[in-house]
């Protein structure tokens, strides 16, 4: 008796694209709990502890900055939420724009203003200079 | 067309609105980070441009504004921790609708504190 392969019922049929929909759709979950924890921390220390918006300046950005645990808060949270935020309009553009160069249109439009506000967002967090102020009570700041 | 005595699951109902609601604050907060990061960019500037910038944060009508920006993002975080819920654990799809009032209660338990703490800073100074 010969054996023969019959493939079996309902297999994936192999795409060219590989998995690119599935992983963004696991990373807006993932990056969705991750950033719960940034933006919420990020508003109860800059909108309800102390005088809350009041004290927000120049002063308090250094002085938050001067902490390497904030910069690594601030720059995980931009890039997080630029790419969960970018990710979630192209879903909306490929819902709701019907016409290819539409899409097409939006979608260029989309990734080079992610792409803008993650290089300045990345340049703003590691080039910050707290000496720029001529007031600056800051120890890094003191005149050797 | 199909109809059924009890309607159905999730058209029109809790699970279809919180969706709608979820794609509206999502573009909302989407808009509001592009300024914010510019808004930011000001301190590579200078001091000066820094403040004048964040002194628009503290009129009033644009505090004002904030109360709505941080409800879009509470409902939007406490909404996406239902997604993750109804996608990873078992029993979320049954759970989905139940959930949407355990979203509403979170969200109240965190707003109306933040709420009376953002307005008093920015109307009582």
């Amino acid at each position: 008796m010969t054996t023969r392969t019959i493939p079996a019922p309902r297999s994936p049929y192999k795409t060219k694209a590989g998995n690119f929909e599935l992983n963004s759709w696991l990373f807006m979950r993932g990056s969705g709990l991750l950033l719960v924890v940034l933006v919420f921390g990020h508003l109860y220390v800059n909108l309800m502890l102390g005088e809350g918006i009041q004290a927000i300046d120049f002063g308090f950005v250094a002085g938050k900055w001067a902490n390497p645990f904030w910069q690594v808060w601030d720059l995980a949270m931009l890039w997080l939420a630029q790419l969960h935020g970018a990710n979630g309009l192209r879903t909306i553009i490929n819902d709701y724009a019907t016409k290819p160069t539409t899409k097409f249109t939006l979608k260029t439009l989309l990734y080079f203003a992610s792409f803008l506000v993650i290089v300045l967002g990345t340049l703003v967090v590691f080039t910050f200079d707290p000496c720029i102020d001529a007031n600056s009570t800051l120890d890094v700041c003191a005149i050797k | 067309m199909a109809s059924s005595p009890a309607g159905t699951l999730y058209r029109g109902r809790e699970g279809m609105w919180s969706w709608v609601a979820h794609r509206i604050t999502g573009v909302l907060i989407f808009f509001f980070l592009f300024a914010h990061v510019i808004d930011t960019a000001m301190v590579r500037v200078s001091p000066e441009a820094y403040n004048s910038a964040v002194e628009l944060y503290k009129n009033p009508f644009v505090g004002l504004m904030e109360v709505g920006l941080v409800a879009a993002v509470l409902f939007h975080a406490l909404n996406g921790i239902r997604i993750v819920l109804v996608d990873f654990w078992s029993e979320g799809p049954r759970y989905q609708r139940q959930l949407t009032y355990g979203v509403t209660g979170v969200f109240l338990l965190l707003f109306l504190p933040f709420v009376w703490r953002h307005l008093s800073n920015v109307f009582g100074h």
